[in-house]
């Protein structure tokens, strides 16, 4: 007879159809781009990292082959007949889908209107994510990875390597264990013992030293049974069992800053929406608790929430200084420096009541920079405005500012330079 | 291959022992279970001679059938973004529970690798045994198409060529080149087939080795073909029309494109023939899709029942496998919301057993209509009726009357220029032999798919490549012909025309694409 085998393939080869994936998501990276984008828009900056649904019209996707079109004379065999007999007429059915029904393959060419839809597992969403933000390879692993793990007691398990083995629960099992099994013969040992000694003391003839000599032998039998119990069993054995735990060290406050003025469009408003992304990322690998402030402002400053913060929509002046003040008493009032981690984040245009640039780079540098671990400014705009001017002289003196002009996606990253290289070599 | 047909037996040889218990049929499957009845049923199997190459099980993952069933089942192929889409349709149905997996994919090669679903019960697992390793396997290696068409022993050693060869061409044309290159190839890889012609069969190594020569030769070939141009171009009035090029019209389009076409390089040449080869590789599969599935779900049946009354299996296991069995050959009745044709399953498992009937306890239609088998021993008839057909044969030889009236078939005219259908033929004394005619004609290929010649190349002109679809019954070609079409025209790099024509000889439609800007 042949060789005949069975082989476990379970652990091999998985994932094979990795590549083609690839090349699939390759192939249609204008969809898959365009979902993403729309994804961020749509999704609140503390939800970004997660998959998203790609749909790809059926017709970009078609594979097309020569085949047969409607038309002509065909003759298509049917089960089922119920109550045709020869020569009977049908009416034509509706609809080009009905009549290939004899062709009997699921038509994926067909006329199906229906999109294509599949999923983007999260890594693919955020590498796209990514790719749009122009972000160095350094940064982005170390975006995408978890951050460091420490390794953290947890309990005992009954498995693990010889160094972690628990001496004084193993031997404790043990007891248990000797004492659980030899029960029954003790028990049975001293009952025998019992009438044992009252056959000693009591009177003895031939019959009771027969006796004697029978529960002599028993107890002796059973005494060997308990001794024969192993002392340490492998079951007993207990470890000490570590699990892995994720190590953001404490908590930190973003803050957003956004002017809402009248000049800021969609684009722009799309634009410092990466920018918080980014550093609301960023700091999701550090921190184990953050918390969102989101400060909109135009000649007046408010504190809302998110949604409001990126959909509402305001006319009327700029000034900017009322975000800062605003901050800053946010800060005294709610977020401790001692205890918060502070980042500012602030987005605007550029546009500004001209005499009031100077007073935000003195509330800047006076009263919220030595408060906060980095403050980023994103200008989204090209032109040069009073307030540029004024915060150009504060990199000199702050090495925790940054800012930076930046009109298109790719443009964000720059910004974050210092901050991600500082972090990154210090993570390395 | 090379071994020499085993005459079938003409009685089941005897059981040797019976077993005192059945076989457990726990529900979680084990590797010493599989063994266990895996052993049973090749026991079985061979009292009833089936052929087989020798059996390889494995045992993969849920994904893993994903993996194989995504690259057209084959267990490597080279990557295209095509099957990624295959798998990502495939996973999203499968995680929705719109579709149970296959319960089994097979390989025609030699050894013949069956899968077995890790999740799949023990009593699925002896299904699946039974009809893979055992129905399908010995029809791969009976049947006449695979044995003159695929070699089972080189398939997976080719592929892996295949495969590197194609990383290897994306290392050095980039993934652009192939992967477009590679679309045109699959758009014509249906006639990428010779259908008469057997293909030489060599092995990998000799594959490797001509590999070199061939593209040097072919290069030359291709240049020499093109050389004549200048001096015959001041001649061209007098031998126009007289040198047809090909002399006859040719079939097989990725052939005469592989050898012919004047720009390719001689890395697209290489892949036009790995995916020419694969196609005809599948070629007989697509030809004995009701043959196929019919023996092996006849043999999973007679092979389990067997098994059954010898008294190795219970009856919860019988249970089990006898509701999937029932759901695989359900056939749905036209007009039905789950009706989408004739389920190969269901009308090959009802021709096999038919036929055993047939043989077995003829009646005087059967003695009328089946002369040379009614009365006959059943394994041999059988065993000529797998080997020597495909679907459309099969059918046309052995679908009975009998089995028309229990299908309740019917025959319906669909003609376009009349405003009704007409049922031209049911199961009645005046209607089987055109219903039988009929259905076998649904399963040739060559009425399926359209028949698409190269007929002509314009070698003293614009170099254009004029091909030919000859109409069957006045059947249009799909409006697809010319997305299609581009593919052509970007794989021969010149001008291309394609000419329907209709019975009379007329050509009814044309189309015509200008060459790519180079």
């Amino acid at each position: 007879m042949a060789l005949q085998s069975i082989i476990d393939r379970r652990l091999a080869g998985k994932n094979k159809s990795v590549g083609n994936r690839e090349r699939f998501l390759r192939r249609h990276k204008e969809q898959v781009r365009e979902a993403v984008k729309r994804a961020i828009d749509g999704r609140s900056i503390r939800d970004v990292e997660r998959g998203e649904e790609v749909h790809i019209p059926k017709k970009d996707l078609s594979e097309p082959v020569f085949g047969h079109g409607s038309g002509g004379i065909r003759e298509v065999v049917h089960p089922g007949n119920k109550d045709f007999i020869r020569g009977d007429r049908i009416e034509r059915p509706k609809g080009g889908g009905g009549q290939g029904s004899g062709k009997g393959e699921a038509s994926d060419s067909g006329e199906g209107e229906d999109d294509f839809v599949f999923s983007l597992s999260k890594e693919e969403f955020m590498q796209v994510f990514f790719e749009d933000l122009a972000l160095p390879n350094l940064v982005r692993t170390q975006l995408a990875e978890t951050p460091e793990w420490k390794s953290q007691r947890a309990g005992y398990s009954s498995d693990g390597t010889p160094n972690n083995l628990h001496v004084v629960r193993s031997m404790r099992g043990a007891i248990g264990r000797r004492i659980a099994i030899g029960a029954g013969s003790r028990a049975e040992v001293r009952a025998l013992e019992e009438e044992l000694d009252e056959l000693l003391a009591g009177p003895k003839n031939p019959l009771v030293l027969e006796r004697i000599k029978e529960l002599q032998a028993a107890v002796a039998a059973l005494r060997v049974r308990i001794a024969r119990i192993p002392y340490l069993d492998p079951i007993d054995l207990r470890y000490r069992s570590r699990i892995r735990v994720p190590v953001p060290t404490s908590k930190a406050v973003m803050f957003c800053l956004m002017d809402i003025s009248g000049s800021m469009d969609e684009a722009r408003k799309d634009l410092s929406k990466r920018f918080f992304i980014l550093l609301y990322l960023f700091l999701t690998r550090h921190y184990e608790k953050i918390d969102l402030v989101f400060i909109r402002h135009h000649t007046q400053a408010q504190e809302v929430n998110e949604d409001d913060f990126f959909h509402a929509r305001e006319t009327g002046g700029t000034v900017v200084s009322s975000a800062l003040v605003l901050m800053e008493e946010i800060i005294r009032e709610r977020y401790s420096p001692s205890e918060w981690n502070i980042y500012g984040a602030q987005a605007s245009d550029g546009d500004n009541w001209h005499h009031d640039s100077g007073r935000c780079r003195e509330l800047l540098s006076e009263k919220l920079l030595p408060l906060c671990r980095y403050y980023a400014y994103v200008q989204v705009a090209e032109e040069e405005q009073n307030l540029w001017d004024e915060y150009a002289q504060l990199p000199p003196l702050h090495a925790h500012f940054a800012m930076r002009k930046a009109t298109s996606a790719d443009q964000i990253y720059p910004v974050f330079r210092d901050l991600f290289k500082k972090e990154g070599a210090k993570a390395a | 291959m090379s071994a020499a047909l085993k005459n079938p037996l003409s009685e089941p040889l005897p059981l040797r022992e019976r077993p005192a218990v059945p076989l457990p049929g726990p529900s979680d499957w084990s590797f010493e279970l599989i063994e266990q009845y895996h052993k049973v049923i090749r026991d079985t199997a061979d009292r009833f001679g089936l052929d087989t190459y020798p059996n390889q099980l494995e045992i993969i993952t849920a994904e893993q059938m994903m993996d194989a069933y995504a690259s057209v089942g084959m267990p490597v192929n080279y990557r295209h973004w095509s099957y990624g889409k295959e798998f990502i349709a495939t996973e999203k149905n499968y995680k929705r529970g719109h579709m149970g997996l296959a319960y089994e994919i097979v390989i025609n090669s030699n050894p013949c690798i069956s899968y077995l679903m890790e999740e799949n019960t023990m009593a699925m697992q002896a299904l699946v045994i039974a009809h893979a390793a055992y129905g399908h396997n010995s029809f791969f290696k009976g049947n006449y198409l695979f044995r003159m068409w695929t070699d089972a022993a080189s398939i997976i050693d080719y592929l892996v060529y295949a495969k590197n060869y194609v990383a290897e061409c994306e290392e050095r044309h980039g993934l652009d080149a192939v992967e477009s290159f590679l679309d045109s190839c699959h758009a014509l890889q249906n006639h990428g087939v010779d259908r008469y012609r057997r293909p030489s069969r060599k092995s990998l190594a000799q594959e490797l080795a001509e590999r070199k020569d061939r593209e040097a030769y072919a290069q030359a070939q291709v240049n020499d073909m093109w050389r004549t141009l200048p001096k015959r171009a001041e001649k061209a009035e007098e031998s126009s029309g007289t040198r047809r090029f090909p002399e006859e019209p040719q079939e097989n389009l990725l052939y005469f494109i592989e050898k012919n076409a004047p720009l390719l390089e001689p890395w697209q040449r290489e892949i036009v023939r790995i995916v020419r080869k694969v196609a005809q590789y599948f070629y007989p599969q697509r030809q004995t899709q009701v043959m196929n599935e019919g023996w092996a779900t006849f043999w999973h049946h007679k092979l389990l029942n067997q098994m059954y009354d010898d008294g190795f299996l219970t009856d919860g296991v019988m249970i089990e496998w006898l509701k999937s069995h029932t759901n695989v050959v359900y056939q749905p009745p036209v007009g039905h919301k789950a009706y989408s044709g004739i389920n190969p399953y269901a009308l090959g498992f009802a021709m096999y057993t038919d036929l055993k009937r047939i043989c077995e306890e003829p009646t005087d239609e059967d003695r009328q209509w089946f002369p040379e088998i009614a009365g006959t021993p059943w394994l041999p008839a059988l065993d000529q009726a797998m080997r020597n057909y495909k679907d459309e044969s099969f059918v046309g030889q052995f679908l009975s009357p009998k089995l028309m009236r229990e299908l309740r078939m019917f025959a319906i005219v669909d003609d376009e220029k009349q405003e009704e259908l007409e049922v031209s033929a049911i199961h009645d004394e005046s209607g089987y032999k055109r219903v039988r005619e009929s259905l076998a004609r649904q399963y040739d290929l060559g009425s399926r798919e359209p028949n698409i010649q190269v007929w002509n190349v314009n070698l003293r002109g614009d170099r254009s490549l004029t091909l030919r679809h000859f109409q069957h019954n006045n059947r249009p070609l799909h409006d697809t012909a010319n997305e299609v079409l581009k593919h052509v025209a970007r794989l021969w790099g010149f001008g291309v025309q394609l000419e329907s024509v209709n019975a009379a000889g007329d050509v009814s439609k044309r189309w015509s694409l200008p060459g790519p800007a180079v």
